[in-house]
């Protein structure tokens, strides 16, 4: 009845009773919503003179962007570098799971993986399954199945050797033949490519940086023994981002602050953000550095999970692989040792930790896993804020910052049991 | 004519607001009868919005039987710019209530036909049969709505070209920069409001104290338009201690002195009978 049928047919939601983050403040303000966007309530009266059909009162939560996570290994026991047999399953289980987190959007991460993972080998003699990944998933839209892909985040395998972490050594690679031949031989495609992380020191790495770049997907750096100047070329041919600031590239050095000084770095062309990941889960990085970055560089912090196989599992023992683990608080070991196998903290944690850690705003907290993440992907203009015309992705959030509904495109996705 | 004085600001609004929830109650408006109600924009009517706004969210009013008329627009202006009284209306009032867009009436000063829209307006005001309260703030130089100094007090609704100073004072809104402030405004005129079957005017602050003396104590005068409401049979001015600082202490005393009558018409009104 109150919709104007002649703009459209679809119904208005009106979220009452909450405060919404808009223009990087908390606002009280309602947020309406048609068609899966959200609506400017002021035009719909004057032009349409609708209303709304339906109320949802939000009992003053907070209505923050949905989340994004572009770096996301795995979790809930899948990983997603793990050829299995059913990929396309692995990743539609973790993009259900994470709803609950606020994720309403992610980039698969895969780290260095056989060329198999990547794109189809030629046949060998014997007949065997093959581990394809990569041409398995597309980018798609979220629902009620799970939080939206917005493409691959590939993690090598063109980085160093020497700050390899956890990837497997053999698969690692150079650009032998002088640039993005490399990246097309290694990847097959980059049809759902959203992001490259590599080394930048590696020879012919600026051209690849250019040409990837070129084709609309985010050059991240890490895993990384660059110096600064490198890193500062990088960024000139078109590199935007920093894969987990801090781990796996040289430490901080102050006549040579490498990889960290792009930070503050004045060699950034005009208009153009460096942004950075954080594993802001207390663990993999101490919260004082988690500070020191904070205030160096507000606006380019993004907070990732890098989250694992192990991320959601509940405490104790599990097997993952060939491996067992046990996981404690927010610690997961290699079972009977104190050796950290990866972060498992969960994108909420990590706002919640950030906050508590930066002493920064709700608003920064939040911004820090939408806006800023959404800008890093060019992808601002529809996702990461509550502008008129975005996609309505949302975060319902008590004043603790703790989830207690997650909506994509208007439509609840999850909502905390009572 | 009634003068009401508060202390302040904030008392002079919550007065007014309490006397225009009254009279929406008592109309006892519903959907064969709408209560017709004349609006202003400005910063004076802010405070009385607010409480408007928090007696509708207590549950002691509803707009959804009211029709609101406001006073002008300016021409050219874009619908959605800040200044514009369309954005005015709907963030400080009914963004907030229950009020349906179709019964809310703004001059649209983009029009292709400015006058043909101004002659609609009256013509919408008629329809709904004439307006119940029209509520309305003055300028320091005794305006009302848009009627400017030496405005005919029988004008109707009209183009208006703004006064100098009138379009200095609002280029603080407009960035300062004169250029962007718009020259000319669509108003109700003097006559249009004075058909209301009441009107309320809101004075507020030392500057306008002027404005109400010679609205009150002084003869009926186009140069102070808002004087005209002297031949208003209905009128009741609201305003604060610091706007009788022209007057005549005998009026001050007089009108101060019928104030215990006077606040009987903002008591809340007597419930219906209980059921048993």
């Amino acid at each position: 009845m109150p919709s104007n049928k002649s703009v459209s047919d679809a119904p208005i939601t009106q979220f009452i009773n909450c405060r919404i983050l808009r223009d990087h403040q908390l606002q009280r303000e309602d947020l309406w919503v048609r068609d899966g966007r959200i609506l400017d309530p002021e035009k719909l009266f004057f032009d349409e003179q609708g209303y709304a059909d339906k109320r949802v009162d939000c009992e003053g939560s907070i209505i923050a962007p949905g989340f994004i996570d572009v770096q996301i290994n795995g979790g809930y026991g899948i990983d997603f570098s793990q050829a299995s047999e059913d990929v396309v399953a692995g990743i539609s289980f973790v993009a259900k799971k994470i709803l609950e987190h606020g994720v309403t959007s992610f980039c698969p991460t895969l780290v260095t993986s056989p060329p198999a993972v990547y794109h189809k080998v030629p046949p060998t003699l014997e007949p065997r399954w093959e581990p394809l990944v990569l041409p398995q998933v597309k980018v798609h839209n979220g629902g009620a199945h799970g939080a939206g892909v917005l493409g691959f985040h590939l993690e090598g395998p063109f980085i160093s050797l020497e700050k390899k972490g956890a990837h497997p050594e053999q698969f690692l690679r150079t650009f032998r033949s002088g640039g993005i031949e490399d990246v097309m031989e290694a990847y097959g495609s980059l049809d759902n490519v959203a992001m490259v992380t590599l080394a930048p020191e590696l020879a012919s790495s600026q051209s690849v940086v250019r040409e990837l770049s070129k084709r609309g997907i985010t050059v991240s750096l890490g895993h990384s023994v660059a110096n600064l100047a490198q890193a500062e070329e990088a960024v000139k041919h078109g590199a935007s981002f920093i894969t987990h600031l801090f781990n796996a590239m040289l430490p901080f050095h102050h006549r040579d602050p490498g990889i960290v000084g792009l930070l503050t770095s004045d060699q950034v062309p005009a208009g153009r953000t460096v942004y950075y990941g954080m594993i802001a889960d207390g663990i993999h990085t101490n919260p004082a550095a988690l500070r020191i970055a904070h205030r160096a560089h507000p606006s380019g912090l993004v907070l990732v999970t890098d989250a694992i196989t192990a991320m959601g599992l509940p405490p104790g023992r599990h097997t993952l692989g060939q491996q067992v683990i046990e996981i404690q608080g927010l610690n997961a070991y290699v079972a009977g040792t104190t050796t950290l196998c990866g972060s498992i903290a969960t994108l909420d944690m990590c706002i919640r930790h950030f906050k508590q850690a930066s002493g920064c705003s709700v608003e920064e907290a939040l911004e820090a896993a939408s806006l800023h993440p959404a800008q890093l992907l060019g992808i601002s203009h529809k996702k990461g804020n509550l502008d008129y015309g975005s996609d309505a992705d949302l975060v319902l959030l008590d004043d603790g910052l703790n989830v207690s509904a997650t909506y994509i495109s208007g439509d609840e996705v999850w909502r905390r049991g009572p | 004519m009634k003068l009401i004085i508060l202390n302040d600001y904030d008392q002079a609004s919550e007065w007014a607001a309490k006397y225009i929830k009254n009279k929406i109650l008592m109309f006892k408006p519903g959907p064969e009868r709408y209560f017709t109600l004349g609006l202003p924009t400005g910063s004076t009517p802010l405070g009385c919005y607010k409480k408007l706004i928090e007696y509708y969210k207590n549950g002691d009013v509803s707009f959804q039987y009211v029709k609101t008329f406001n006073m002008d627009e300016y021409v050219g202006l874009p619908r959605d710019h800040p200044e514009s009284y369309h954005s005015f209306m709907w963030n400080n009032f009914f963004k907030h209530i229950d009020i349906k867009a179709e019964n809310t009436h703004i001059l649209d000063g983009n029009a292709a036909d400015l006058q043909a829209e101004c002659q609609a307006f009256e013509e919408k005001i008629t329809a709904a049969g004439g307006i119940e309260l029209f509520v309305g703030g003055i300028g320091p130089d005794g305006h009302i709505a848009f009627n400017e100094p030496g405005s005919s007090l029988v004008s109707r609704t009209r183009v208006k070209t703004l006064a100098k100073d009138t379009i200095m004072a609002n280029a603080r809104f407009f960035d300062g920069d004169l250029s962007k402030v718009p020259t000319m405004a669509l108003t109700v005129g003097v006559g249009t409001v004075m058909d209301a079957k009441e009107v309320m005017i809101l004075i507020t602050g030392a500057h306008k104290a002027f404005a109400l003396y010679k609205a009150i104590e002084e003869g009926v005068n186009h140069m102070w338009t808002v004087s005209a409401f002297q031949q208003h049979p209905q009128t009741v001015f609201v305003c604060d201690e610091d706007a009788t600082l022209e007057l005549r202490v005998k009026t001050v005393k007089y009108f101060k002195g019928m104030m215990h009558v006077h606040n009987k018409l903002v008591e809340a009104p007597p419930r219906g009978p209980k059921k048993n």
